[in-house]
């Protein structure tokens, strides 16, 4: 039990870290202003070239691999509905403190009205 | 759907006169809505050639003659690299929104794959759905709505000149 709940907090950690930190690379890196190949190609070439990038790509692989060490902990009906709800629970927190992004009180009810639904969808 | 992307009632109500600020608030919303849209379309086609290509394989045995089998079976498998095109069209959608919009804007925004899958679960496999999974499906529909009505944006640019001055 104090197994599967440490690596469960290694999974919320590494994800939300993972994806909050790729997010900044992805801001650093600045959007492209055409959608044409090219432009995409370099786009990707400068996100590649983000030390941030390459911070948060380790971060996602470790939390790929605390998911399927947990699955074979525990059952299947309580890791997937537990580790969908991460991002939008967690996410939306860290992106508040950590990206500064404004949450509105509209969003903070379309985030919760998501979570119910996923974790309705995810117990099946 | 696509209108609550396009125009939210806020930003309708000043559409006179159509000026610069709107014309960029209403670009970004529809060049969301899209990338979003290829987005959660990649990834759910990635999963499902993936899932065709895998089943074709097989179980897989954990010893290394089975693992040396399994993958030469992947990596000469059609279905297997046309999921991987999918999903790297996944990625670079990911990585792209990301350049632009907000994290909390596009993660619960793209939660309508969910809905999709449903859908197709329904009408392509013709799998029965519980009615606990409907009002799922309906709550995230409406979560994606009222998500889709704030700003998809709210942090400025990241300019590394600014940075270093």
């Amino acid at each position: 039990m104090i197994r599967s709940i440490a690596m469960f907090s290694a999974f919320i950690f590494c994800s939300t870290a993972g994806e909050i930190i790729i997010t900044h690379a992805m801001k650093i890196t600045g959007e492209p202003t055409r959608f044409r190949p090219r432009e995409i190609f370099e786009f990707l070439g400068r996100a590649l070239r983000n030390p941030w990038f390459w911070t948060g790509v380790p971060l996602l692989a470790a939390s790929f691999y605390t998911l399927l060490l947990l699955l074979s902990w525990e059952p299947i009906s309580l890791v997937i509905p537990a580790s969908a709800l991460n991002p939008y629970v967690f996410g939306t927190l860290a992106a508040k403190y950590f990206l500064g992004e404004k949450i509105s009180p509209g969003r903070w009810a379309g985030v919760a009205l998501v979570c119910a639904g996923v974790a309705l969808v995810a117990i099946g | 759907m696509f209108w609550f992307f396009a125009a939210p009632p806020a930003t309708r109500q000043l559409s006179f006169p159509y000026n610069k600020e709107m014309h960029r608030d209403h670009r970004l919303r529809l060049k969301t809505f899209f990338m979003i849209l290829i987005m959660v379309a990649c990834a759910n086609a990635g999963d499902l050639f993936l899932k065709r290509g895998m089943t074709r394989i097989g179980n897989v045995p954990l010893t290394a003659s089975g693992l040396q089998h399994a993958f030469l079976a992947t990596v000469t498998s059609p279905t297997i690299w046309l999921a991987i095109l999918f999903l790297i069209g996944f990625t670079t959608s990911y990585m792209l929104l990301m350049s632009w919009a907000d994290y909390s804007y596009v993660m619960p925004a793209g939660a309508f794959g969910y809905a999709l899958v449903t859908l197709l679960a329904v009408t392509v496999l013709h799998e029965s759905v519980s009615p606990r999974r409907w009002i799922g499906v309906a709550l995230i529909c409406a979560g994606v709505l009222t998500v889709g009505l704030t700003k998809p944006r709210t942090t400025d640019v990241i300019n590394d000149q600014k940075v270093a001055a």
